[in-house]
């Protein structure tokens, strides 16, 4: 099984308007990570600027599609669509969300959330097991961005996540956006959430923007919508991190309403500084 | 457990249903707002999904009407496939049939013009055909060779000015009435990296067609030439050869 490696270093969603301005110059970012899904067609332009830019750079390859948290069985057509992407490109990591998005060959668009228990370990177990000897190479398994529960959830989510690393070797991308996201809407605090977190299996952080709402009691709710700038509590969340586990490749996300190409080098580039800072190793 | 993943799935597709049970909420809330940002994401996304693979017809039916539109046709045809590449193959035939776009009887071909568009873009790379390769052809040997096309060739055959329409709404300018109204038949090619949409020269509808369908290029000339007498052999292979749409000769 392949290990997961792309380089500590900040990294950007690649977006086909950017490609022009990427490939002028070399940019400054440590890798760049493109969805699965946009690249499963056979050839065209966005293959051309992908396969260009595989040459320079490290790539992390992030589904969006597989569904591992569905209590239905994989769908092999697109396990197989990712095997040969996978193929194609050779990334330095494929990484997928721990959520569900397909049910009865409908394809729901959303990443949902599941129940944490017994029975639903035991089948997403099942599943990255699967995806891992399809792919031959172990995934990095995201946290999700939640805004509810499930009386039948049993387990704690970062239990869940642990357990599944000891179950089947994979390893962890957290998104440090989602924890906010979902702590918030949980109604904990995100720094109780990430003690709890195994940090020692990460292998990538995710940060982004965003959308801030009210419940109907007035508290907040929180939109993970990567439509905008990292939020401060992200950046604040972030640094705590990398001051525990050191350098770990980290991506920008903002996928709705793109800026320019500078103005997201930018956002990479704050990454990289808090990425460079000296290690302040708190114990964890 | 598959339960829930089953009245959650039809909770979210059919927006009247109550939200499945054993969901619940921080701080006692009602779990009702939190499922409608589930049920928000997911036709969204597909609405926005559908509006950047048909900009020009978001533009012809305006933003309002495209979403009245979008959201109809996700109730009727949800995506079977986490690939939304090529979703909204149905739209066309969908919009045929429905009732507040009957005023727009060329409607649906300007979406298959774009559908094409879009297949087009993702499809698999060859080099088209070198001209070379006629020339040096033996004169007797043109009427019997047959041509491949390339992946990214389509064909839209319209008894509306579907090149003109789409043109016109895909180049940000001002639309202008469309005088005379005549029958246009679009062909989209992408021979290198750019796609490419054009006009077909008269009687071309029929000459591709035949040719695509396999036919040798005397028959297809032949039938050209008795639908449109001022079919012109030189001008449609000048175009076929120029607009790379295809691949190879057999």
């Amino acid at each position: 099984m392949k290990p997961s490696k792309l380089p500590g270093r900040a990294g950007v969603g690649l977006k086909p308007q950017h490609f022009t301005a990427i490939v002028a110059a070399r940019q400054p970012v440590g890798f760049f990570e493109v969805h699965a899904e946009n690249y499963m067609g056979d050839g065209g332009p966005l293959h051309a600027q992908l396969g260009r830019l595989r040459q320079d750079y490290a790539l992390s390859i992030h589904g969006v599609g597989l569904s591992i948290g569905s209590m239905q069985p994989l769908d092999a057509d697109h396990l197989g669509r990712l095997k040969r992407l996978c193929d194609r490109y050779e990334p330095d990591s494929f990484s997928e969300h721990l959520a569900w998005s397909s049910h009865d060959g409908v394809y729901l668009n959303d990443l949902l959330p599941l129940p944490y228990n017994g029975s639903t370990l035991a089948r997403v177990a099942e599943h990255i097991d699967l995806i891992q000897t399809t792919l031959s190479r172990q995934i990095l398994l995201e946290n999700p961005a939640t805004y509810l529960s499930f009386a039948e959830s049993t387990i704690p989510e970062t239990v869940f996540l642990a357990e599944l690393v000891q179950l089947t070797g994979c390893r962890l991308l957290l998104d440090v956006n989602n924890v906010v996201v979902a702590s918030i809407n949980q109604g904990v605090s995100p720094d109780t959430y990430l003690k709890a977190f195994p940090l020692h299996c990460i292998q990538e952080i995710h940060i982004g923007g965003h959308a801030e709402s009210v419940d109907e009691s007035g508290a907040p709710l929180l939109i993970d919508s990567h439509g905008s700038p990292v939020s401060d509590p992200v950046w604040r969340l972030f640094e705590h991190v990398i001051d525990r586990v050191g350098p770990v490749a980290s991506l920008v996300e903002w996928d709705n309403d793109v800026p320019s190409w500078a103005m997201l080098r930018k956002e990479a580039e704050a990454a990289q500084k808090i990425l460079d800072r000296p290690s302040k190793t708190i114990a964890a | 457990m598959l339960e829930i993943q089953d009245a959650f799935t039809r909770a979210l597709l059919e927006r009247d249903r109550p939200i499945p049970p054993g969901l619940t909420c921080s701080n006692g809330l009602r779990p009702e707002r939190r499922f409608a940002i589930h049920r928000d994401n997911v036709v969204a996304g597909l609405i926005a999904t559908l509006a950047s693979r048909f900009p020009a017809t978001q533009r012809i039916v305006g933003a309002p009407f495209f979403v009245v539109l979008a959201r109809a046709f996700i109730d009727r045809h949800p995506p079977r496939s986490p690939v939304l590449l090529e979703y909204g193959k149905d739209l066309p035939s969908f919009v045929e049939a429905f009732e507040p776009a009957r005023d727009l009887p060329y409607l649906a071909d300007v979406i298959r013009l774009e559908a094409a568009r879009g297949r087009a873009y993702h499809a698999a790379d060859m080099p088209p055909l070198d001209p070379q390769t006629l020339a040096v052809l033996p004169q007797e040997r043109l009427p019997f060779i047959r041509f491949d096309f390339h992946p990214a060739t389509s064909m839209i055959r319209s008894s509306h000015p579907i090149v003109t329409i789409w043109a016109m709404n895909a180049d940000g300018s001002k639309p202008k009435p469309v005088e005379p109204w005549l029958a246009e038949d679009a062909m989209v090619s992408r021979p290198t990296l750019n796609v490419r949409v054009h006009r077909l020269p008269s009687g071309g509808g029929t000459f591709l067609s035949l040719l695509a369908a396999g036919s040798p290029l005397g028959d297809a000339v032949e039938a050209a030439l008795s639908e449109s007498p001022n079919f012109n052999l030189s001008t449609n292979l000048a175009f076929m050869l120029g607009a790379g749409v295809t691949t190879a000769i057999r």
